[in-house]
């Protein structure tokens, strides 16, 4: 019952982060001050912000940001990390030895402190978040295709085109690689949820996308100086964020049943 | 045991060897001049050419990193550039607070969890752990910079029982734990879980059944610490997300451990202090993953002859 929900909201948060300026009659950029930080009416079901902003027209800008993100984190981590992993997977030997290494550093960084400091580094900027969440996030598409690639290489169908004489590189990307689409698609799914997450992070603590930009996190933290007074700024934009989160998750789930039965809980 | 000890130090040692270049080249990505970009645009040359002198950018690459693994050998992060004192004894001031607070936020989520865990395994597909669930997936999804500060709003806003931020008291400590303690239950319940689950279902917890033991004996006797080895290693692989949940939860509660103090850092372009704080979390995590490899070796003796 929870898959076609989940699809529902991934579907649905698609459209409106699209279509939000047509969903929502207010400029997310106009300020009312003498609406500032006023409860939810009628004609704004969200309130206004501590600028007198229209909150829902904001969360609809943030919702496009989100899925940017989420959407360019995993389309380029994936296709990185697949490239990489299916070469070491492959290649074996000092490639794979030296990819290995690699990751295991990488993964030594627990959590998104890497990305953390390489936007310390860089300076906040929407770009550099993106960036940072691709150079952590590509080690876990790297090593999912390489444990793929490892098992797949033996298999006979692969040793017949080897046999044939096909190139590495044509056995690799058209007899390999194709194999584990599913399990990346899946991962990617699950992925989304996971950057959109972490670039609503980033914001909260200033790293990310810059005022007066909106994103979901930097709403949360501007709404964390008015939890007395306006309660609004913190609940609905997290409560958007739970949202899309729990929907990522459960498509990413429902497509794993799907596509790979085996692994599913 | 020995053997098996000395292999998994051996393999940290380059990735602590690994971590530590990663933290050095973290300065040397800084767009331009580091010490330009700490000061800022409108700094004089002379304060630019004295500070790149202070942090040794003027000198040779592989000098400065030579520098850089002999200060850290010596113990010696650096000078912090905010409070010109030494990095190793700002975050040591701080290391209290942090270490109180993913102590307490672990045992939150144990608390948690393990009852959850247990409840949805034992009524597997009824009400309850549906209900339990459902508690643990909201746990998931609900990102800790959201869940701090609807607590506060319950709590210290609308109940007024604790306060908002700060520190001193073990009010204070409270709602940080609660949010940090929250995501690492939710997914420890659901391992606990799988696992008991899975234990429910061999066969020999049917032959104590069979035998005339009463189902909570054969639970709590029997399943229940074979299921724990999963669960307990993925208590120690949630340190990873303590240790940068740190970050954020001390943030929201004002909380002065490392995380808060990582962040003030960055604001204030501090790099020693941001190079420091980044080092010790992640020589801290790979500490920890090794010191729960031993335990899980010693717990599953198939590990360690592998």
């Amino acid at each position: 019952m929870m898959r076609p929900v989940a699809f529902g909201v991934v579907g649905a948060v698609a459209v409106a982060a699209m279509a939000g300026p047509f969903l929502v009659p207010f400029d997310p950029a106009i300020q009312d001050l003498s609406h500032r930080l006023a409860g939810p009416t009628l004609a704004h079901p969200l309130g206004f912000d501590e600028l007198g902003r229209d909150v829902l027209a904001r969360l609809l800008v943030g919702a496009r940001i989100s899925l940017f993100v989420g959407l360019a984190v995993v389309s380029v981590s994936a296709t990185v990390g697949t490239a990489v992993g299916a070469v070491a997977g492959y290649a074996g030997g000092w490639t794979d030895e030296i990819t290995g290494r690699l990751m295991d550093v990488l993964l030594a960084f627990p959590g998104i402190l890497l990305a953390i400091a390489l936007v310390a580094v860089l300076g906040p900027s929407l770009m550099h978040v993106v960036l940072a969440l691709v150079s952590i996030g590509w080690v876990g598409y790297a090593r999912l295709v390489r444990g793929q690639v490892l098992k797949v290489r033996e298999l006979e169908y692969v040793q017949a085109a080897r046999a044939l004489g096909a190139s590495p590189w044509r056995v690799l990307f058209l007899h390999v690689v194709p194999s584990t689409t599913s399990a990346v698609i899946v991962q990617g799914t699950l992925g989304m949820a996971g950057a959109i997450i972490a670039e609503a992070s980033l914001s909260f603590l200033g790293l990310g996308v810059q005022p007066p930009t909106p994103s979901w996190g930097t709403m949360l933290d501007a709404g964390r100086s008015h939890l007395f007074d306006a309660p609004h700024l913190t609940i609905f934009p997290g409560l958007a964020i739970a949202v899309v989160v729990l929907g990522f998750t459960f498509a990413g789930e429902a497509l794993r049943d799907h596509l790979d039965p085996r692994s599913a809980g | 045991m020995l053997r098996y000890l000395l292999r998994r130090l051996a393999l940290t040692i380059p990735v602590l060897f690994g971590v530590a270049t990663m933290v050095f080249a973290l300065i040397h990505l800084v767009p331009g001049d580091p010490a330009q970009a700490m000061l800022g645009e409108s700094a004089a040359d002379s304060d630019v050419r004295d500070l790149r002198t202070r942090l040794g950018l003027d000198q040779p690459l592989m000098v400065q990193y030579q520098s850089f693994l002999g200060g850290l050998a010596r113990g010696d992060l650096g000078t912090s550039f905010r409070y010109n004192t030494p990095v190793s004894k700002e975050i040591l001031a701080r290391l209290g607070p942090t270490t109180a607070l993913a102590v307490v936020a672990m045992v939150v989520a144990i608390l948690i969890a393990i009852p959850l865990g247990v409840i949805g395994a034992l009524y597997r597909g009824r009400v309850v752990d549906r209900a339990a669930m459902t508690l643990s997936l909201a746990g998931i999804a609900m990102p800790n910079f959201w869940l701090g500060p609807v607590l506060a709003i319950i709590f210290s806003v609308e109940l007024g029982w604790l306060p908002v931020s700060g520190s001193g008291t073990w009010r204070h400590l409270v709602l940080p734990a609660l949010t940090l303690g929250s995501a690492l239950a939710a997914v420890t319940a659901r391992m606990t879980r799988a696992s008991l689950g899975d234990e429910l279902r061999e066969l020999y917890v049917l032959a104590a059944r069979a035998r005339g033991l009463s189902r909570a004996r054969v639970v709590l006797a029997h399943a229940w610490r074979n299921s724990l080895i999963p669960v307990v290693t993925i208590v120690g692989l949630q340190l990873g997300a303590v240790l940068t949940g740190t970050i954020i939860t001390e943030t929201i509660f004002s909380w002065p451990g490392v995380g808060r103090l990582l962040i003030q850092a960055i604001t204030f372009r501090d790099y020693p202090l941001v190079q420091g704080c980044i080092l010790l979390i992640a020589v801290t995590y790979v500490t920890m993953n090794l010191v729960v490899d031993m335990v899980y070796a010693l717990l599953d003796p198939r590990i360690r002859y592998q």
